[in-house]
């Protein structure tokens, strides 16, 4: 005898589960339970724009208040997706428009969007709240304006490393004398000075604003303007923290730090001089994250700044902090969870920085609660790597850069195998794993026997022949995203495991020696992937077994795009077609 | 084309290569397997590849953080004869009169009159430096923004040190 829940009593209990992941088994489960849930969804996180259809989405959540896409592949940050590749936003905002006019807030994550985009956003949702654009480009100032005129709402603006159009600081003008309810506003990514008038009279008039994070062109005393309305900040990103020092301004921004008692979160700090750090003392026990990722500060000041903050979770921070400092913070900051040191000097001829192994491995020691790293270095050592894995066996994210291509043990002059072997095995619970150095085919036998969670994994210059790919895509069985780099794999390992891409998000590979014809016969055999060649030429010019460029495949129900460019070669379903790019005018 | 003070420097640069060659570009590969696996038997030392090839993409930051190290720019200054070598960030310098300057109040000294012909005359001493490819450069023949972003070093040459040609 089957009990069927009444709709209403299922909407109620269904309004306690958020996590979406949970939301997708409910929907599972039967038919009516998959109309309840898709009525009563809030939250729409979309992680490949290209894997479902802007019409699909919208027709399926009506009640959709927030939607989170990601557009470009994440390689793309480091320019190895050619521009006009795609990701654009405007097929969604107009689905959504048309369909979801309740929808409250958008995040995007790698897409193009432009101002068009931004007007239909600012016309179409009368209660528009949230705007977080991340990594996104394709649109200006202009459309920037048209939010903050518009969206009476509007509560978060943030604007993370975009690249934008930047006709002026106009923009900030528009945000209307009535506004009142914003709660974050972030344009660190915009060069142009704002009027820093109207910046004060919007921060006065925003008793709820909580995060603010200014752009390098907001002077020092600006700041110190910003921060005696605001002294209720939880987040600051600082302009440009570089001014001539005088001893009243000096004493006035201790004054207004001092005066933020709230304050959890600090970055920005642009050409910041050492003189001028210790205004930031008072703020230093109270905080959680701190990013000096593009303070070029000395290891003796960072550290006298660090050994403040017993509180730290989150440093950000680049190799001018050195062994010692890394060892001051291992044993100040013991609250840190995470922890990430970028290059000071990218190109490898530059690299003469004191920073290697043992940075990361006092951290290790010292920090109980680590569990998420990035770290750039220009060497590394199976033992170092050995001691990580066993003194941080927490550890979610772990991912090593070694800047020399193909750097074996320094000390040995082993492959690292051992090492990644140890934190593959070591932390059971690691979701995310970028791996560099001189690699041979057996740390991917480890990584594919012993990395169960891994949904997210990164590899350059790497391994020794299929065998590599074998290994990982016979195992990871969380393995959603994989991307690959200058790998000496080829087609066998990729069409033996074809099946698994479809459990998979996207698998990127370039300059590896993947052929054409792998990718024609891996598109063939499997309808639901679409496989994009990214190649400067045109694959029907050279011989099928040769190699392409870049190929980026992912899971999708919504069928080949329309608005690949010239560049971008989707293999055709109907082999009568055979090979296009479709463009759409 | 570049001109400064009316003059086509093109026109009168001295390099190797055909005329009409086009000034030479930094390589971008975006494969550098074939000569760079490491040999385990192999003693060489980890050096870097050529330094005029760059990896595409490669360390992975993004570019916005690339441009970081353009706050601090310490580069070591030598004068012949000085007993110990000096450093200045070429960042607090915005042109070639004020680095000038601050080198001659450094080491007590006058560098002559520049001129592209001559080089420096009339001191006996020269300004030199060493660019990104490891070449003793004349300080001023370039903008500025070149100069600085590809200088390594300074050296300050005594007349008696310095070819007729310079």
């Amino acid at each position: 005898m089957g009990l069927r829940l009444p709709s209403k009593v299922l909407e109620h209990i269904l309004s306690f589960i958020d996590s979406n992941e949970d939301r997708n088994s409910v929907s599972l489960v039967c038919k009516s339970w998959f109309e309840t849930e898709r009525k009563t969804r809030k939250r729409v996180f979309v992680g490949n724009c290209y894997a479902v259809s802007p019409a699909a989405v919208a027709k399926r959540f009506p009640e959709v208040r927030s939607l989170t896409l990601k557009g470009k592949p994440h390689f793309a940050d480091y320019n190895l997706v050619p521009d006009g590749w795609g990701g654009y936003a405007w097929p969604w905002i107009e689905a959504m428009a048309a369909k979801c006019p309740s929808l409250e807030e958008i995040r995007l994550k790698r897409m193009v969007v432009t101002d068009e985009c931004l007007e239909k956003i600012a016309a179409s949702f009368k209660d528009f709240k949230v705007l977080v654009l991340t990594s996104c480009e394709g649109f200006s100032t202009d459309g920037i304006a048209a939010i903050a005129a518009t969206c009476r709402n509007l509560r978060v603006l943030e604007l993370r490393e975009c690249i934008v159009e930047d006709l002026g600081g106009d923009w900030l003008s528009y945000f209307p004398e009535t506004s009142t309810s914003l709660v974050s506003l972030d344009f660190s990514c915009l060069d142009s000075e704002v009027k820093i008038s109207d910046l004060e009279r919007l921060v006065s008039r925003s008793p709820n604003l909580k995060s603010l994070k200014l752009n390098p062109a907001v002077t020092l005393d600006g700041l110190v303007s910003l921060l005696r309305r605001a002294p209720q900040l939880t987040e600051l990103g600082t302009g440009s923290f570089a001014a001539q020092l005088k001893p009243e301004a000096f004493s006035k921004l201790s004054e207004a730090f001092s005066n933020c008692k709230q304050l959890q979160s600090l970055s920005g700090l642009w050409d910041v001089l050492p003189e001028y750090l210790p205004a930031l003392y008072s703020v230093c026990p109270g905080l959680t994250s701190l990013n000096l990722s593009y303070a070029t500060v000395r290891m003796p000041d960072l550290v006298e700044l660090l050994r403040r903050c017993s509180k730290l979770q989150k440093l950000w921070v680049m190799d001018l902090i050195e062994d010692k400092g890394l060892e001051a913070v291992a044993s100040y900051c013991k609250e840190l969870r995470e922890l990430r040191v970028f290059p000071s000097a990218p190109d490898l001829d530059e690299a003469n920085i004191p920073l290697t192994e043992q940075g990361l491995v006092f951290v290790s020691k010292g920090c109980r609660k680590l569990e998420s790293v990035l770290y750039f270095c220009v060497q590394f050592t199976n033992a170092a790597l050995l001691t990580i894995a066993r003194k941080r066996p927490n550890l979610k994210c772990f991912r090593l850069c070694v800047i020399e291509p193909f750097a074996p043990d320094y000390k040995t002059n082993e492959p690292l195998d051992k090492g990644f072997k140890a934190i593959a095995e070591g932390c059971k619970d690691l979701r995310r794993l970028s791996v560099s150095g001189l690699l041979s085919d057996k740390a991917f036998k480890y990584i594919g026997k012993h990395a169960k969670k891994v949904r997210m994994l990164s590899i350059a210059f790497a391994g020794d022949s299929d065998l590599m790919l074998h290994h990982l895509l016979s195992g990871c069985e969380s393995l959603k995203k994989l991307e690959i780099r200058d790998c000496p794999f080829g087609d066998t390992a990729l069409l033996e495991h074809a099946a698994k891409l479809e459990t998979m998000r996207s698998l990127w590979m370039s300059s590896c020696f993947v052929s054409f014809g792998a990718c024609k016969l891996l598109s063939q055999k499997m309808p639901r992937l679409n496989v994009e060649v990214i190649d400067e030429h045109p694959p029907e010019t050279r011989p099928e077994s040769s190699p392409v460029e870049r190929i980026y495949i992912y899971r999708t129900v919504a069928g080949p795009r329309m608005d690949t460019p010239e560049f971008v070669w989707t293999i055709h379903k109907n082999p009568e077609i055979g090979v296009s790019h479709l463009a759409i005018k | 084309m570049e001109v400064i003070n009316g003059l086509n420097l093109k026109d009168t640069e001295l390099r190797l290569g055909l005329p009409g060659a086009q000034e030479e570009q930094q390589q971008e590969v975006s494969c550098v397997r074939s000569n760079k696996r490491k040999n385990n038997d192999s003693k060489e030392e980890s050096a870097p590849s050529p330094a005029k090839t760059q990896i595409v993409g490669w360390p992975p930051v993004r570019s916005n953080r690339k441009n970081n190290n353009k706050n601090v720019s310490y580069v070591k200054v030598s004068m012949d004869g000085a007993p110990y070598l000096r450093k200045i960030d070429l960042k607090m310098y915005k042109n070639y009169p004020e680095l000038l300057k601050a080198l001659e109040n450094m080491f007590k000294f006058t560098v002559g009159e520049y001129s592209e012909r001559e080089g420096y005359k009339g001191s006996g001493f020269v300004p030199t430096y060493e660019d990104k490819d490891g070449d003793w450069m004349l300080v001023g023949d370039v903008p500025w923004d070149m100069f600085s972003s590809s200088c390594q070093k300074l050296r300050i040459m005594k007349g008696s040190e310095v070819p007729p040609a310079l």
